[in-house]
């Protein structure tokens, strides 16, 4: 028996909103497909686990998400969120993502380092069914804003896994950092585009021979900086797709070089250094 | 009640000659039973002739629905002097039985051998119809692993995508017999090659090739008609085209599209997309377009040569997208 797995999805959702290391998955139980009021109900639930009774405001321009309605590949669904610097002069502090209907609704929480001057963050997903993709922003003031887009990814036989698994192993810990220059199609700042060879691993299946669960294995945190400063911070799980991709804007301050620092849940460290490169400032 | 006497008996000698090879394990398994007495029910799947010993149900080029019962992967069936193989076990219990009923209809030999070609519900969810008549079932090494990590996932989509009548029965069952590299069938006077390939269409492609019809069971390395659907590699695909056009082989029956097709050039249509689809994404990466623009763009030169085009082509951009990204 892997009773020890069996957690309940509250003890799921409040170890991984505290940022505790996911050790174990609950099963979701079968059901229908869900709708946008399934979502939502799920929301109603989850909102007290992660939030506490903190007041949310919902869809004041503060932030925006934006995903494809239809998800193309259900383990690869890519989102953009974006912050309107004219609602929030003081930028942001926070954002989380959250997909209503995963076995592990909170997919990553991203700390916006002070002045960084980040404005979006596009990365990828794992949908497990019809949901609800949420972010919430929160403001130096300790204000939380909501968006939310509602994403079909369900049928056919796309599924939220890793497709090439020999492959992941091989090739886990590789790190990519892409530089583009400022242009007036990325809001006029330089962007940043970080990716991680790692499987991202869910834990939700079995081993086939000892039918015991295989443990989660994730990219749990990440740090990325410039010149010393920190950029943004992420802590996520395995609802943030295989090979973790986050692209963002920031402002260059200095010439000192990029870094990158993840962390997975085998306590493995992966480190990445890059110089800065001319980006037309 | 006197039991119907099962027509097995002089087979099950050979049989377990058969699969000594197997090692003990297989010795454990139980016998093929006659197809007949466990699907006498199931009205028989239609089988078409491709040559001399060798049978096969060709799917509808479509989605998979209720209206269409998920048959939409083709099937393969050869007979041996001793024995049956059957390649790929269709998307329901519903489908599979009807081919079991089609197969006794057709010989009397038991099935000794379901292979799979891959992790996909339209070619394993009649798996359980196929253990349940004692057939051993073979697969790529990859595949208890690939349907360990979609099984459950697979279940609850599926239920969703077909209801829950065709789902009855349905189980993932994972093959007992794994092919590392090769392997060879042995049906009695005839003998399977079985090669497991690298990341492609899946991580776990298996074919079957039978040299004495010429016949090669590509699953879904090869797709005719049916726009390709990428979900392991789209690199590892288009770098073994050239080994997979060397099987030498004379027809195909693809994963989906016209049974049979000719072989190697049924490959044709496939590496034409492939090689426009990678184009269009490198252009993309380097200019730094975003994944769900590209999405839209790439591989669209090739919306009129194929079927499901819209349903699948921005799938495989975007999945391919990821994997070009690492160049």
């Amino acid at each position: 028996m892997q009773t020890s797995f069996m957690c309940t999805r509250r003890a799921l959702l409040r170890a991984s909103a505290l940022g505790v290391t996911l050790a174990a998955i609950g099963i979701q139980p079968a059901q229908a497909q869900q709708t946008m009021e399934s979502s939502d109900h799920i929301w109603q639930d989850l909102k007290g686990v992660v939030f506490g009774d903190r007041t949310i405001r919902e869809a004041d321009g503060v932030v925006a998400i934006e995903a494809p309605g239809r998800a193309q590949d259900a383990a690869l669904v890519p989102v953009n969120i974006t912050v309107d610097p004219a609602r929030t002069p003081q930028g942001i502090t926070a954002l989380t993502l959250i997909i209503d209907v995963n076995p592990s609704p909170v997919a990553a929480t991203f700390k916006i380092g002070k002045d960084a001057g980040i404005t979006h963050i596009a990365t990828r997903l794992r949908v497990n069914d019809y949901s609800y993709l949420r972010v919430i922003a929160e403001t130096p003031d300790g204000g939380l804003h909501m968006a939310k887009t509602f994403v079909k990814a369900s049928g056919g036989c796309s599924a939220p896994a890793v497709k090439n698994m020999d492959e992941a192993l091989k090739t886990m810990g590789q790190m990519k950092l892409r530089q583009f220059a400022a242009s007036p199609a990325n809001g006029g700042e330089p962007e940043l585009q970080l990716m991680i060879r790692h499987p991202n691993n869910s834990g939700l299946q079995r081993d086939p021979l000892t039918q015991y669960f295989i443990p989660a294995h994730f990219i749990q945190t990440l740090d990325i900086s410039q010149g010393g400063r920190q950029l943004l911070s992420m802590e996520g799980g395995i609802s943030i797709s295989e090979d973790p991709n986050f692209r963002f804007d920031y402002k260059v301050k200095g010439t000192g070089e990029i870094k990158a620092q993840a962390t997975d849940t085998k306590g493995k460290v992966f480190n990445g250094a890059w110089p800065l490169e001319a980006t037309g400032m | 009640m006197k039991r119907p006497a099962l027509p097995i008996d002089p087979a099950r000698r050979r049989l377990i000659g058969g699969l000594a090879w197997l090692g003990a394990q297989a010795a454990l398994m139980p016998l093929p039973f006659g197809a007949a007495a466990l699907a006498a029910a199931q009205p028989p799947l239609a089988l078409k002739t491709v040559a001399e010993g060798v049978l096969a149900f060709e799917g509808v080029v479509e989605l998979e629905t209720p209206r269409n019962e998920g048959a939409v992967a083709n099937l393969g069936v050869v007979v041996g002097d001793d024995a049956v193989a059957v390649i790929d076990s269709g998307g329901s219990v519903v489908q599979a039985k009807a081919l079991i009923a089609a197969i006794a209809k057709a010989t009397a030999k038991p099935v000794r051998y379901l292979v799979n070609t891959h992790m996909h519900p339209d070619h394993i969810f009649g798996n359980a119809a196929f253990r349940d008549i004692g057939a051993t079932i073979v697969g790529h090494r990859n595949l208890p692993r690939a349907l360990a990590a979609r099984g459950p996932y697979y279940l609850q989509s599926y239920r969703e995508q077909l209801g829950p009548a065709l789902m009855t029965g349905v189980e993932i069952v994972p093959p007992s017999v794994l092919v590392e590299d090769t392997m060879q069938l042995d049906l009695g006077g005839r003998k399977l090659e079985l090669k497991a390939w690298p990341a492609a269409h899946t991580d776990n492609d298996l074919t079957v090739h039978d040299p004495e019809s010429g016949t090669l069971f590509a699953g879904d390395l090869v797709f005719v008609k049916h726009l390709p659907i990428v979900d392991g590699s789209l690199l590892g695909w288009m770098r073994q085209m050239d080994q997979l056009a060397a099987i030498p082989a004379s027809r195909v029956l693809p994963g989906h599209g016209p049974v049979p097709s000719l072989w190697p050039e049924a490959l044709a249509g496939e590496r034409r997309y492939f090689e426009a689809l990678a184009a269009d994404l490198r252009k993309a990466i380097a200019a730094g377009t975003p994944m769900a623009e590209a999405a839209k763009t790439a591989g669209q030169s090739e919306a009129g040569n194929w079927e499901l085009f819209d349903a699948y082509n921005g799938r495989n951009a975007t999945t391919a997208y990821a994997e070009l990204e690492w160049e």
